[in-house]
C-alpha cells in the first residue's frame, strides 16, 4: 500500500476573518489582517482609523471580523489604542491584546505625532502599520511612504514623486520601543512568527507589513504575492527585527541581491521611469540595504 | 471637608469624588493646575485610576473617548486652544455616545496669543453634541462634575464644566467636600450599555450608510432633550445629600425686576452685586444667570424674563457678523411669543479678559432702561473705539 503523504501546515487553520468583506482583488492588506489574526487570538481588540480597512470590514451593523473594533478618527489609532488599553485594563480586562491597525497614510503621516507619543510613553498596545505606499482608500494619494518614482493621482508622471519613501522603522527604532519588526504577506511563517512574538511582550510593539495594492499600484491582482517575494530580494524592503532601538535582526538575507527593475516593470505606477531613473533608485536602494546591514553589523546578528 | 481652593483644584476634586478611571490630560494655560492635582491624586492612590500623559489634547480626547468605549469613566481638561484642537474629537464622542466628562477653562482665542478669559473657544463647540455648565464659583465646578458624571452616563452624552480663566480658575474660595461614601450613593459605578469586548464583539463607529445615520442623530437629539429634566432631578436629589442645589439656570431677585441680566460663568456672580446696587438706587433689577447652555433651558428662560419689562444680555463671546451667541439663544427662545416678549438687548463686554464690574451692570441698567426698544443688535461696553 502507497503511503499517504501528509501535509504539515505552517499557520493555524482558525479563522477570524470572514469571507464577504469589501477588499479589492489581490490586496495583501486583506491577507495581513487574516495572518495577524490568527497568531494574536480572538482576545484582541482593534482600533481602525480612517483607512482601506474602515471599508474592507463592513458598513454597519456588518462586520467580517470576529473580533471587536473600534473604528477611529484619521489620526487617532495610537492614542485611540492607548486609551482603549488603559479602559479595559480599569474595568478588570487585563488579558486583551489592543492592536493599532492603520495604514501608510495615517501613520506615516497624519497619524505619526499621537504613535511617536504612545512609543515614548511605552503604551501597552501593538501598533500595526499595513504599508500600500499611497492613499488608496482616497483614490491613490502620495503619502510620505510612496517610493521615489511613483506615479499617484497627485503625483502625476510629469512631476512623479521626487522625494524617497519615509523610514518610519528609523523613526520607531529612534523611540527605543521594545520590539519592532517589518513583515510581508508573501512571507506568512514570518509574519505568523512576528506577531506572535509582539503579543508576548510588554510596552509598545511595531510591525511595518509591506502590502501590495493592484489598484494603486497597477500591477495585476495575481502578482501581489510575487512582488512581496521580490521585494524582499531585491532588498527594497528587508525582513527585519528591532529590539530596544538597538538590537537588529535580519530574518532573510537573499543569496543573490536581485536587481530593482523586474519589480518596478510589473507596476504600472512606473511606467514611465527611464532606465537613468530606475539607476537612481537602484542606488538609493543599495544605500539603504548597506546602511541595515552595519546596523545588524553593530547591534544584532545575521541569518 | 471644608478646604480653602483654587477653582481648577475644584475640577480634579470633583474628578476624584466622580472616582474618575481613565484621565487623558495635556498641559495648557491656565488648566495646568486641574492636571497636576489629578496626577498627585492618581500618585499617591487617592484616585485609583489609569493617568495617561498624552502628547497633544486631540490625542487626550481620543485616548478619554476609546476608554469610555471599553467601559471606564473618563475625564480630562483643557482649554482654548486645546479645545479647538479636540474639536474634531467632540463630535466623535457626542456621536459615538461616549459619556466623557471634560473641564474647560473659558480663555480668549489667539492670535493675539491671550491667557485671559472669554467664552469663545466653548461657545465655538455649541454644535457638537456636547452638555455645557457654565459655573461661577469653585463649589458649583466641584458639585458639576459629579452630577455630570450622572447625567452624562444616565443619557450617554458627553459634559462640558466650565469656569472662567483666572476670575475663577487661580480664584481660592472655600469649597465644602463631600464625603466619598455619600457621593458613591449619588453617583452609581458606570455600567454603559454597550461596551467593546472580545467575548461580545462588536465593531463602533463604522461606515453608516444614509440608512441608519439620520436615526443615529434623531437619537441623539432625542436624549439632548431629556437633558434640562434630568439635570433638575438630579440637582434636586443633589440637594437632598449635600444642600446644594444644582439646576440649569440661577434666578436672582428676578421674581419682581422690572430689567432682567442675562449672565453666565463669574460675570454671572458679578451680576448679583450689581443687580443688588442697582435696587439700593431704586431699580428693581433682576439676574437670570445661565448655567446649562446646551441644551438650552427654553422652559426657563421662557417662564422668568417674560416676568420684566426689559431684558439685558450680557455675552463675554461674540459670533462675528452676528451677535453675542447668548444673545441671540435668548432672542431665538422668545421668538413667536408676542404677548410677553419683553425687549430684548445685546451688550458685549469683557472679551480677552477685561474687567466685568458691578459698574458695567449700573452703566447696562442706565442704557436698557433709557430706550424702549434696542436701537442695534450690539452695544459694546468699555471698548476704546
Amino acid at each position: 500500500m502507497k503511503k499517504e503523504k501528509t501535509m504539515k501546515l505552517s499557520l493555524p487553520t482558525d479563522e477570524l476573518m470572514s469571507s464577504g468583506h469589501l477588499a479589492c482583488q489581490g490586496c495583501a492588506a486583506t491577507l495581513a489582517m487574516r495572518y495577524v489574526l490568527k497568531a494574536l487570538g480572538q482576545k484582541t481588540a482593534l482600533c481602525i482609523p480612517a483607512c482601506c480597512w474602515s471599508v474592507i470590514d463592513g458598513p454597519f451593523p456588518y462586520s467580517s471580523l470576529d473580533v471587536p473594533i473600534f473604528h477611529c478618527a484619521f489620526e487617532t489609532a495610537a492614542s485611540s489604542a492607548s486609551g482603549l488599553k488603559a479602559g479595559l485594563e480599569m474595568v478588570g480586562d487585563t488579558e486583551t491584546t489592543v492592536v493599532a491597525w492603520a495604514g501608510d497614510g495615517g501613520t506615516f503621516d497624519i497619524g505619526i505625532q499621537a504613535l511617536s507619543g504612545a512609543a515614548e510613553r511605552n503604551d501597552d498596545i501593538i501598533y500595526i502599520c499595513y504599508d500600500n505606499e499611497a492613499y488608496m482608500n482616497t483614490g491613490i494619494q502620495r503619502s510620505s511612504a510612496t517610493p521615489l518614482g511613483a506615479w499617484t493621482t497627485t503625483t502625476p508622471v510629469k512631476h512623479f514623486k521626487n522625494r524617497p519613501k519615509k523610514d518610519i522603522d528609523a523613526i520607531m527604532a529612534a523611540h527605543r520601543i521594545p520590539y519592532q519588526a517589518t513583515a510581508n504577506t508573501s512571507y506568512p511563517e514570518d509574519l505568523y512568527k512576528k506577531a506572535k512574538k509582539a503579543k508576548d511582550i510588554k510596552g509598545t510593539r511595531f510591525l511595518h507589513i509591506y502590502a501590495p495594492c493592484p489598484t494603486g499600484w497597477k500591477s495585476r491582482p495575481e502578482d501581489s504575492i510575487k512582488l512581496g517575494r521580490m521585494v524582499v530580494q531585491n532588498c527594497i524592503f528587508p525582513l527585519y527585527e528591532v529590539e530596544d532601538g538597538e538590537k537588529y535582526t535580519l530574518n532573510i538575507k537573499p543569496r543573490e541581491k536581485k536587481p530593482i527593475n523586474d519589480y518596478f516593470r510589473l507596476q504600472g505606477r512606473f511606467r514611465h521611469l527611464k532606465d537613468e531613473d530606475l539607476k537612481l533608485i537602484q542606488e538609493e536602494v543599495d544605500r539603504n540595504w548597506e546602511r541595515l546591514l552595519k546596523k545588524v553589523e553593530i547591534g544584532g546578528q545575521q541569518p | 471637608m471644608k478646604k480653602v481652593i483654587m477653582g481648577n483644584h475644584a475640577l480634579s476634586w470633583g474628578a476624584q469624588l466622580g472616582r474618575a478611571q481613565v484621565i487623558a490630560a495635556y498641559p495648557i494655560t491656565p488648566q495646568t493646575q486641574v492636571v497636576e492635582l489629578l496626577s498627585e491624586m492618581c500618585a499617591s492612590k487617592t484616585l485609583d485610576a489609569k493617568f495617561i500623559k498624552v502628547e497633544s489634547e486631540h490625542s487626550a480626547m481620543a485616548a478619554c473617548i476609546a476608554a469610555s468605549i471599553a467601559g471606564a469613566r473618563t475625564f480630562t481638561a483643557t482649554s482654548a486652544q486645546g479645545l479647538a484642537l479636540m474639536h474634531e474629537l467632540l463630535h466623535w464622542a457626542s456621536g459615538g455616545r461616549n459619556p466623557v466628562v471634560m473641564g474647560n477653562i473659558n480663555r480668549a482665542m489667539a492670535p493675539g496669543w491671550s491667557i485671559w478669559t472669554d467664552q469663545n473657544d466653548s461657545l465655538s463647540q455649541r454644535d457638537t453634541g456636547w452638555i455645557q455648565f457654565y459655573c461661577s464659583s469653585n463649589q458649583e465646578v466641584m458639585d458639576t462634575v459629579v452630577q455630570a458624571f450622572r447625567v452624562s452616563e444616565e443619557l450617554m452624552i458627553p459634559s462640558m464644566v466650565i469656569l472662567d480663566a483666572f476670575a475663577l480658575s487661580h480664584t481660592y474660595e472655600v469649597v465644602d467636600i463631600p464625603d466619598q461614601d455619600k457621593v458613591d450613593g449619588y453617583l452609581p459605578p458606570f455600567k454603559p450599555p454597550v461596551r467593546l469586548t472580545p467575548s461580545d464583539p462588536h465593531a463602533f463607529g463604522g461606515l453608516t450608510s444614509p440608512e441608519h445615520y439620520f436615526e443615529l442623530r434623531y437619537k441623539l437629539q432625542k436624549d439632548m432633550e431629556k437633558v434640562p429634566d434630568l439635570v433638575e432631578e438630579t440637582g434636586r436629589e443633589y440637594e437632598k445629600l449635600f444642600g446644594r442645589y444644582l439646576g440649569q439656570v440661577e434666578d436672582y431677585r428676578c421674581d419682581d425686576a422690572e430689567i432682567i441680566f442675562v449672565t453666565s460663568g463669574t460675570a454671572g456672580y458679578t451680576a448679583r452685586v450689581g443687580v443688588d446696587q442697582l435696587r439700593q438706587d431704586g431699580i428693581k433689577a433682576g439676574n437670570l444667570r445661565i448655567k446649562m447652555f446646551r441644551p438650552f433651558p427654553f422652559a426657563k428662560v421662557r417662564e422668568i424674563l417674560p416676568r420684566a419689562a426689559k431684558v439685558a444680555v450680557v455675552d463675554r463671546n461674540i459670533s462675528y457678523g452676528h451677535h453675542g451667541v447668548f444673545y441671540q439663544e435668548v432672542k431665538s427662545a422668545l421668538y413667536g411669543r408676542d404677548h410677553d416678549r419683553p425687549p430684548v438687548f445685546g451688550y458685549i463686554t469683557g472679551l480677552g479678559g477685561r474687567d466685568i464690574m458691578p459698574e458695567t451692570f449700573k452703566e447696562m441698567a442706565r442704557m436698557t432702561l433709557a430706550k424702549d426698544k434696542p436701537e442695534e443688535d450690539i452695544t459694546w461696553m468699555g471698548v476704546k473705539r
